[in-house]
């Protein structure tokens, strides 16, 4: 495992690790809220860089998992007491094994219409929460504050969550870097770069993608369950936001596309730049709108993004900025 | 010239049909291990087809065809790899964004010994300096030439360690120069003891190195033998040409 002896691979995640305490240490609510955010952000477009950047499969429907792992964890902490960090395993599995069945068939797809495909898959699950009764239907479930009894309270619980939020972050960085140098990484990239010819050096492509599809949808799921476990209530609306899966392949685009830390630096740029569009008064309506500007730009002058840029530019680096 | 004379791959009445078009018509043919096994045949001979059903990229109509002894007649491509069986493209397809040593790892990688990385690092970069492009190890592929390309991709059907190499016209496009290095590699290769089907158009090159040549045209076979064979087959000389002399004088290389 020579990702573990590389220094970049520790400093990548020791200052995301000072990042995450520095709310904490300054004891300062409104930054853990900010940070809380980003975090969970740099979750969804990590997770969706190991299928889109690695693998070349544009999953525009992503957050479909992490509205299904939601959904899952918020039923069984709501209605068993399942501990929030349990039941937001359960909702990883879940989703990972939703991801297995459909990548099975979808995956055969190729380029625009794999994208089509997911947006369909995510607004099918929409659909389908808004329709079942048992989980709420179109008003979602709502948790019993004495639920947070269990954790000390409401404001300790949100303190926990923020916890395993940093917990999830590391670990889906770490994964996102471990598959990166792998043997097993490598023979994603030769299926985004060729699939035909990938197959004929060895590589097995329908195994390949459809592993990197489970994975991928195990972290947004639990990220989605520790966000609405927070949040204590779910509506199928924003579980399901298609806006915020095209807002997560922005930050991919913007940090670069195909690295690990391009999708770090891409969420917290794109997030204090909303955040700032969005508390000024005549810009707060358009932050979609400048997210959309953002991408075309950066599809047609900034193909590989920020960290791509640096490494194009340096390449010196690009033994080590992965 | 390798006296073994046991068969390491043998295509049995393969054809190959796409919609109304019979590529391939009912194709025999048997490679001895160690030998350079050359593949002549007019432009839409069928010659790139039976490359394709060779290593798995379409399975045949009819027919089939071993391995070591061994049916892989509908095996997908990455099953044959793992048995030994490599190619290079006619048309290159590096991996482009990938470096040149991250292609050749590749290669290793996923090949007949599935190696992990770090040995498919150096047998990577042993491929590399075999070939030659050991200046540009760190270059993104999409960065060569076309002659560099020809050779990354040798290099990454090397690193697999092959038992079969199938080289697609691996001298289209090099200028003299490239083609008489390329040559010295390809003799280099065969000396390892892996045995070679080329598919090549300059007739000179493929009449020297070959052990055996095979003729193709519209997909059926119209000759087999040693070079000098061949060239003085009449069918082989009228599916070229036509003009009896000036095939003669083509064939033996000295147009």
């Amino acid at each position: 495992m020579h990702t573990l002896k590389s220094p970049f691979f520790w400093i990548v995640l020791i200052v995301l690790s000072a990042l995450a305490a520095l709310p904490v240490l300054t004891n300062s609510t409104a930054m853990r809220e900010d940070m809380f955010l980003i975090l969970m952000l740099m979750i969804l477009a990590s997770s969706i860089n190991i299928i889109m950047g690695y693998t070349g499969y544009v999953s525009f429907g992503h957050i479909v998992f992490f509205g299904l792992g939601g959904y899952v964890a918020f039923f069984l902490t709501r209605e068993f007491q399942v501990h929030f960090v349990l039941a937001a395993l359960v909702g990883g599995i879940c989703a990972s094994t939703i991801a297995f069945l459909i990548g099975l068939p979808v995956l055969r797809l190729r380029g625009a219409y794999f994208a089509l495909a997911t947006i369909g898959i995510n607004e099918a699950f929409r659909a389908f929460f808004t329709n079942f009764e048992p989980w709420g239907g179109s008003v979602g479930m709502f948790f019993n504050i004495a639920v947070y009894d269990a954790y000390g309270g409401a404001k300790n619980a949100g303190q926990l969550a923020y916890y395993a939020m940093v917990g999830l972050a590391l670990v889906t960085v770490a994964t996102s870097f471990l598959i990166k140098k792998s043997r097993f990484g490598l023979g994603l990239m030769a299926i985004r770069e060729d699939q035909d010819a990938a197959m004929v050096l060895g590589v097995h492509p329908a195994r390949y993608k459809v592993i990197t599809y489970t994975i991928s949808a195990f972290f947004p799921a639990m990220a989605g369950a520790i966000f609405f476990f927070k949040n204590g209530l779910i509506e199928p609306g924003p579980a399901f936001e298609l806006h915020r899966s095209i807002e997560a392949l922005v930050m991919v685009m913007l940090g670069g596309y195909g690295t690990v830390t391009g999708p770090i630096v891409g969420a917290i740029v794109y997030e204090r730049l909303r955040g700032f569009l969005i508390t000024d008064p005549t810009l707060s309506n358009a932050h979609l709108v400048i997210a959309g500007v953002m991408l075309l730009l950066i599809v047609l002058f900034m193909t590989a993004g920020v960290v791509g840029w640096v490494r194009q530019r340096v390449p010196a680096l690009r033994r080590y900025l992965e | 010239m390798n006296t073994n004379d046991a068969v390491i791959l043998r295509v049995e009445n393969v054809s190959k049909r796409f919609g109304g078009l019979l590529a391939l018509d009912r194709v025999t043919l048997s490679v001895k291990q160690g030998e350079i096994f050359g593949i002549i045949g007019p432009n839409g001979a069928g010659k790139t087809t039976l490359f394709n059903v060779i290593n798995g990229v379409y399975p045949p109509t009819e027919g089939r065809i071993f391995f070591r002894g061994e049916d892989v007649t509908n095996l997908p491509p990455y099953e044959l790899a793992r048995r030994g069986l490599a190619r290079t493209f006619q048309v290159v397809r590096p991996l482009g964004e990938l470096t040149v040593r991250e292609n050749v790892i590749a290669g290793a990688c996923f090949g007949r010994e599935h190696l992990p990385l770090e040995k498919a690092e150096r047998i990577a970069d042993e491929m590399i300096e075999f070939v030659g492009l050991g200046a540009r190890k760190e270059m993104l592929a999409s960065k060569l030439n076309v002659a560099q390309k020809k050779r990354l991709e040798l290099a990454r059907a090397l690193a697999a360690r092959p038992i079969v190499l199938l080289l697609d016209e691996v001298l289209a496009g090099l200028n003299p120069h490239e083609i008489s290095d390329m040559l010295t590699v390809i003799r280099q290769i065969r000396e390892q003891g892996i045995t070679i089907l080329m598919i090549e158009h300059l007739m000179h090159a493929i009449m020297n190195l070959s052990d055996r040549v095979f003729v193709l045209d519209y997909g059926a076979q119209i000759a087999e033998g040693t070079p000098q064979e061949v060239s003085n087959n009449p069918r082989v000389i009228e599916a070229y040409l036509g003009d009896p002399d000036v095939a003669r004088r083509f064939l033996e290389g000295t147009v």
